[in-house]
């Protein structure tokens, strides 16, 4: 009976896993070589990137020109020449001039400053253990700071008006203050967009919400620029630039409003209506209550549109500001460098790139970590 | 009786406020309108749009209208530009949603070298501002050699530093009735299809109609020129002088907004398509394959119908985005609306009025292209039965 009912012993080494594919080989064979299709893939893409590239490097290092003796247009023949390549030169000639525009030569360490002082303000903000009430007093010492060293006038600084600044501390100011100014403006839009005691403030914030996102930046920008001085009283006159920096705050108010409304919609109404039971007042209530709680729901969007707003202030050139990219574009309107823009304009991608691309990654972090401990 | 006043008093507050909102837009409204009247009456220009009938001397090269510089209106000339803003939106919606498609599947692809390739296009072109792009090309295809040694890819094609020069049909009033058989055959051939599809819905059985449709669309057209013994002969483009005659032509300005435009927004597609893709649950490719169904046809009839849903609405707002951004058209001198409305500003100095028109007219398209968007939303949206 008990002989009957033995179960039958398999051998076990027909049990044992698989071999772990690890190393180089398998790799490949799982990534690159997987079918015939994805062979085939493979090959052209090599082909077709390895033309690229060997056409890129030789075009950007093997040809390219270094140095030139001078800046005369009789020195950049050497960059005129039928196998000359890209021409670095212009960019050691230029960079100056692309970084900082038309502000005075022997003075030009103040805006360098400025540019290190907005970096270390961003990576102080980046760190969310430092989130809290001094983060604020740093940023308008900063700023603070950043405007006396631009426009001087006093400490011993010599006065540089506004009209002189130019390059990426111009970039920098507009899409900075830009962002700083109008993010309370945009609360107070989405407050507004809410409000369910005043019709009219609801009315008057949906109208210039819609307004604005429906107009594309640029004529907020000219309005800025050829109808805003028609608005004011004979004998005053605001400077161009701040006349574009009004123009881009009140463009990213309207953009930001719909974010931080999103956000405001997505807090649980019971919040609001247990610190309705508490007794706290409405700006008690928004202020401690909702607010903070709709701001963390919506910062992955917010950074977002903190980068388009950070490329879009380059659309201040159309309306003759010295920015970033318009230095790039003067700075190849003399005849001496004329045809040489791909190689300014590369430059100043490369800047715009590593802003751009270090608050995305910023971004999908911080949006990994709130989703975290949700 | 407590609560009654507390209400009273809240509402008399609300009143208070809202009466304030509405006094205090009047007063700014007020404040601005009085400065503007008395600066305009100072400068010497008359409100109105009675400038719109005036005669203008702005030249616009390649109109799609009846359009001379010196005898055409102001007016007309706006309108010119609305149409070339139209255009070239059109053009830029098109390209970059076919490359953004390609490029946001190939992302996807379990191709390594391919996916990273994609992922590299997206970033590097996304992370620069779009007016980069644009001025970019632009002083790229001015490096381009001139007309006497143009580049000649095709033959008949030619590419210098005027633009693109490409053959084009020989003018014939009989172009037209081949167009519209064209159309008339391509809807009839929609019709088809459609009853087909209901057929199939209804009964499970489906018919081969793509021979058919394929003689509905050809079979018209090639009617209506035999009939009309239309011409069709193309005009090459010849190097006459310094430049080329004849054919068709691409400006330089054009293709760099084109080029331009379409790479940066392909990039922003690429991303929406990916999105979609994987919002799709990874059941449904598993499905698929159990069914045994291959790859490609999987992704075109299960996965896209579904990821459309996730695309639409961002989609929308690229759309939308695109429109706004051909106004950048002006950096390079193209002459869409916003172009011939500054240059307008500048010569008669009716700043308010081409303001307004620039906004009233993205506001028309921006309105138009949401309400299209929805009501095709709607038709892919799920249908609960």
């Amino acid at each position: 009976m008990a002989d009957s009912q033995a179960p039958t012993v398999l051998p076990v080494a027909e049990y044992l896993p698989p071999p772990m594919e690890k190393g180089p080989v398998a790799w490949a064979t799982k990534n690159l070589f997987n079918s015939w299709a994805s062979t085939l893939t493979t090959i052209i893409s090599v082909l077709i990137l390895g033309n690229l590239a060997w056409w890129f490097l030789d075009w950007a290092v093997f040809r390219a020109v270094w140095t030139l003796p001078g800046s005369g247009i009789a020195d950049t023949l050497a960059c005129r020449a039928e196998e000359a390549g890209a021409c670095w030169a212009q960019i050691s000639e230029k960079y100056r001039f692309i970084l900082f525009g038309l502000y005075p030569y022997l003075e030009q360490w103040r805006p360098a400053l400025c540019i290190v002082i907005f970096i270390a303000l961003y990576f102080s903000s980046a760190d969310r253990r430092l989130w809290n009430w001094r983060l604020s007093v740093v940023w308008a010492a900063g700023l603070a700071a950043i405007w006396v060293l631009m426009r001087g006038g006093f400490l011993g600084l010599p006065m540089v008006s506004d009209d002189l600044w130019g390059g990426l501390p111009v970039t920098l100011s507009l899409a900075t203050f830009g962002i700083a100014f109008a993010f309370p403006l945009a609360i107070v839009v989405a407050l507004g967009r809410m409000s369910t005691t005043s019709p009219t403030a609801r009315f008057v914030c949906l109208v210039y919400v819609q307004l604005i996102r429906g107009v594309p930046l640029i004529s907020v920008l000219f309005m800025a620029s050829v109808m805003f001085p028609l608005f004011l009283p004979e004998g005053v006159t605001v400077s161009n630039l701040l006349r574009a920096q009004v123009a881009i705050i009140i463009f990213a108010a309207a953009y930001l409003s719909e974010a931080i409304r999103g956000g405001l919609q997505a807090v649980d109404k019971g919040q609001s209506e247990a610190a309705d039971s508490l007794g706290l007042g409405y700006w008690q209530k928004m202020i401690l209550i909702v607010i903070p709680q709709a701001l963390r729901v919506v910062l992955p969007p917010i950074v977002s549109l903190c980068i388009s707003f950070f490329k879009s202030t380059s659309l201040v050139m159309i309306i003759g500001i010295f920015d970033l990219l318009n230095a790039a574009k003067l700075s190849v309107s003399e005849p001496a460098w004329q045809g040489f823009g791909t190689e300014a304009y590369l430059f100043v991608a490369m800047i715009y790139f590593a802003f751009c691309f270090a608050m995305a990654r910023y971004g999908q972090g911080l949006e990994r970590r709130l989703n975290a401990s949700r | 009786m407590r609560l009654g006043w507390a209400i009273d008093r809240r509402g008399a507050r609300s009143l208070l406020a809202q009466g304030f909102i509405v006094l205090s837009i009047v007063a700014v409204v007020w404040f601005l309108a009085d400065n503007t009247v008395a600066n305009l009456r100072a400068l010497g220009i008359t409100t109105g749009f009675g400038f719109l009938q005036r005669v203008t001397s702005l030249a616009i090269p390649n109109s799609w209208l009846d359009y001379t510089a010196g005898v055409s209106t102001y007016g007309l000339a706006i309108t010119v530009g609305f149409i070339n803003t139209l255009v070239v939106s059109f053009i830029v919606i098109v390209l970059s949603t076919v490359l953004g498609m390609l490029i946001g599947i190939a992302r996807l692809s379990p191709n390594w070298l391919l996916s990273r390739s994609c992922h590299t296009y997206v970033e590097a072109l996304r992370n620069v501002p779009v007016l980069l792009h644009l001025l970019f090309w632009y002083q790229l295809l001015l490096q381009l050699p001139g007309p006497r040694r143009a580049l000649n890819p095709v033959a008949g094609v030619f590419v210098s530093n005027r633009g693109i020069r490409y053959p084009s049909l020989e003018p014939d009033s009989a172009h037209v009735w081949i167009a519209l058989a064209l159309l008339a055959g391509a809807a009839a051939a929609a019709m088809l299809g459609r009853l087909n599809r209901v057929n199939r819905e209804r009964t499970g059985k489906g018919r081969r109609i793509w021979p058919l449709g394929l003689f509905l669309v050809a079979g018209p057209p090639l009617l209506a020129w035999q009939a009309t013994g239309a011409k069709l002969a193309f005009q090459v483009p010849e190097l006459a002088g310094f430049d080329f005659r004849g054919g068709g032509a691409l400006t330089p300005e054009l293709s760099a907004v084109v080029i331009g435009l379409a790479i940066y927004s392909s990039a922003f597609v690429a991303e929406i398509v990916r999105a979609g893709i994987i919002g799709v649950p990874a059941g449904q490719w598993e499905a698929a394959d159990a069914l045994g169904l291959r790859k490609v046809t999987t992704l075109r009839k299960i996965i896209l119908p579904q990821a459309l849903r996730i695309i639409v609405p961002p989609i929308t707002n690229e759309y939308l985005g695109i429109i706004k951004n051909t106004s950048l058209a002006v950096a390079v001198g193209y002459p869409d609306l916003v172009f011939v409305v500054t240059t307008t500003i500048s010569y008669t100095g009716q700043a308010v009025e081409g303001v307004a028109i620039i906004m009233l007219a993205f506001l028309a398209i921006s309105l138009s292209v949401s309400l299209f968007m929805n009501w095709y939303n709607a038709r892919v949206a799920l249908v609960a039965r």
